[in-house]
């Protein structure tokens, strides 16, 4: 088993880096932190402004569309099916693809963090936050990639899906209305709670939102994969 | 005595339509079985069938004495498969895309390289599959099913679109499979492809095989016409039928020198199914 998973994972290594348009995924909002965090400084501004928004749209938006991306690419492609047949069972194949994925937004949420000014615990909590959060997107990226059976099928379903959760964050600090509807996403919840680093208060409704938004996300996926498989 | 490939009365519908019915086909160790039809004649929906990545409507397959529905890890490894529905990772180069079949099968590295040389792409290794041509990518295809030496080939219209010399490598890596004992099941539209390299060939029409046996046997059995055409030094072209009186005649223009060449009328492949089914392989 591990050495098929380990084989995806050493197989996306080499296709990311050379997929232009997944690899600017990982790359656009670590970048933009520092340099927004380095040279935007407004009186009276919250801490940290941009690196806690800017990780949560990371989280709803880079391993939601990659994921999908990646998934309907190999069914359009007819590559999937070639490792289906080759003795690699979906669940490695998922498990390949999806720590590959989480790993290298670990990477970029690192980036964030430590472009954002988080230190020693705080920063491990960002990270602990994060990764929490890029496995909820994995998993719904997963079940519009099971959906999809080309990429533009992907796109059409992932892009409303990755506005919603990677803006509705940024516009709820804006507006009231729209935060009480974002409250029930995990996107928000996670920022309230990079918000709080320095003194977390964990409350019943985070907690419940987060385990129905998680509860949400897998059970969209498996219907996704019992309704499609993964083959196109 | 278990055949490599067995298929009994194998039938599929897409939807309502019928697309293979009573399919009957057993392939014995280290045959070149050839099936031959027209576009749409249901032959790479069989070969999906026998690779169990199709569940029959009806019927049931086995492939070195494994149901094709039970194909598990070592099974699949000892099957090499080109098809045109399987893809390369167009952005990995020729070696990553064999490399990754490679891990996967727990194949030394080297075997990567020695597939690669055997389908002559060694200089196009760090070349990315989407820089290759139709050739080249058959090529590749064809050394990603053959780097596991597996014990059977499916190979679905290997030449298809492809130039005469690279056709004939492709001919020519086959045979050599044959030579090392591989069973080979492969599709074709192309009635010179089968008659130069299959053992047996069945021919496929609308779902149904119509006929099968040697390709020689095959196109004696439709020799109908019995004929001899005859082609002098004078140029001129002389048609005589089985007969003692042509014999008499053929050896006297032999005696006398003036005999240039001499053929049989024996139909092709294409003649055979032309008169089984009223339409043509090539379509």
């Amino acid at each position: 088993m591990m050495r098929n998973i380990s084989a995806i994972f050493w197989k996306q290594i080499k296709e990311t880096f050379k997929n232009k348009a997944i690899f600017i995924q990982f790359v656009m909002f670590p970048v933009m932190t520092i340099i927004m965090e380095n040279s935007v400084k407004i009186e009276g501004m919250q801490p940290r402004f941009f690196a806690s928004l800017f990780a949560v749209m990371y989280v709803g938006m880079a391993p939601l569309v990659s994921m999908a991306s990646i998934l309907s690419e190999e069914k359009e492609k007819n590559t999937l099916r070639v490792l289906l047949m080759s003795n690699v069972r979906p669940a490695e194949y998922l498990l390949g693809i999806g720590s590959y994925l989480w790993t290298l937004c670990m990477i970029g949420a690192s980036v964030i963090g430590i472009g954002g000014g988080y230190r020693g615990k705080a920063l491990l909590s960002f990270l602990l936050i994060m990764g929490f959060g890029i496995l909820i997107s994995i998993v719904v990226g997963a079940a519009v990639g099971s959906l999809s059976k080309n990429q533009m099928m992907a796109t059409s379903i992932s892009v409303p899906v990755m506005m919603i959760l990677s803006f509705l964050p940024m516009i709820s600090m804006f507006n009231e209305t729209v935060a009480k509807i974002a409250r029930f996403a995990y996107p928000e919840q996670l920022r309230i709670l990079i918000s709080q680093l320095d003194h977390i208060k964990v409350s019943s409704e985070m907690v419940v939102v987060l385990i129905v938004n998680t509860v949400l996300a897998l059970s969209i996926f498996v219907f996704a994969y019992r309704k499609c498989g993964l083959e196109s | 005595m278990t055949k490599t490939v067995e298929a009994r009365h194998i039938g599929h519908f897409f939807a309502q339509k019928q697309v293979l019915e009573d399919v009957n086909i057993a392939i014995g160790a280290g045959e070149v079985f050839g099936l031959l039809g027209p576009s749409g004649a249901g032959k790479t929906t069989l070969i999906k069938i026998l690779t169990g990545q199709l569940i029959p409507s009806s019927g049931e397959s086995t492939v070195l004495g494994t149901a094709s529905m039970g194909l598990r890890g070592e099974d699949h490894k000892q099957i090499g498969i080109m098809m045109d529905q399987f893809g390369l990772y167009e952005r990995l180069s020729c070696y990553d895309n064999l490399l990754l079949f490679a891990r996967i099968y727990g194949i030394p590295k080297e075997k990567v390289r020695l597939a690669l040389e055997k389908v002559g792409l060694a200089g196009a290794a760090g070349t990315a599959a989407s820089d290759l041509s139709k050739g080249m990518r058959s090529r590749l295809l064809l050394a990603r099913a053959f780097m596991t030496s597996p014990k059977l080939l499916f190979l679905d219209e290997p030449t298809s679109g492809l130039d005469p010399s690279t056709a004939q490598e492709i001919y020519k890596m086959i045979f050599e499979e044959k030579s090392r004992g591989v069973t080979v099941f492969l599709t074709t539209h192309n009635m010179a492809e089968a008659e130069k390299l299959c053992d047996r060939v069945a021919l496929l029409n609308e779902g149904r095989i119509v006929a099968h046996d040697e390709p020689k046997a095959l196109c004696r059995e439709f020799n109908h016409k019995k004929r001899l055409k005859v082609h002098l030094y004078n140029g001129k072209d002389i048609d005589l039928e089985h007969t003692y009186a042509s014999a008499e005649k053929i050896s006297s223009l032999l005696k006398n020198g003036d005999l240039e060449t001499i053929h049989s009328s024996e139909p092709n492949l294409e003649n055979v199914f032309m008169e089984l089914t009223g339409r043509s392989l090539a379509v």
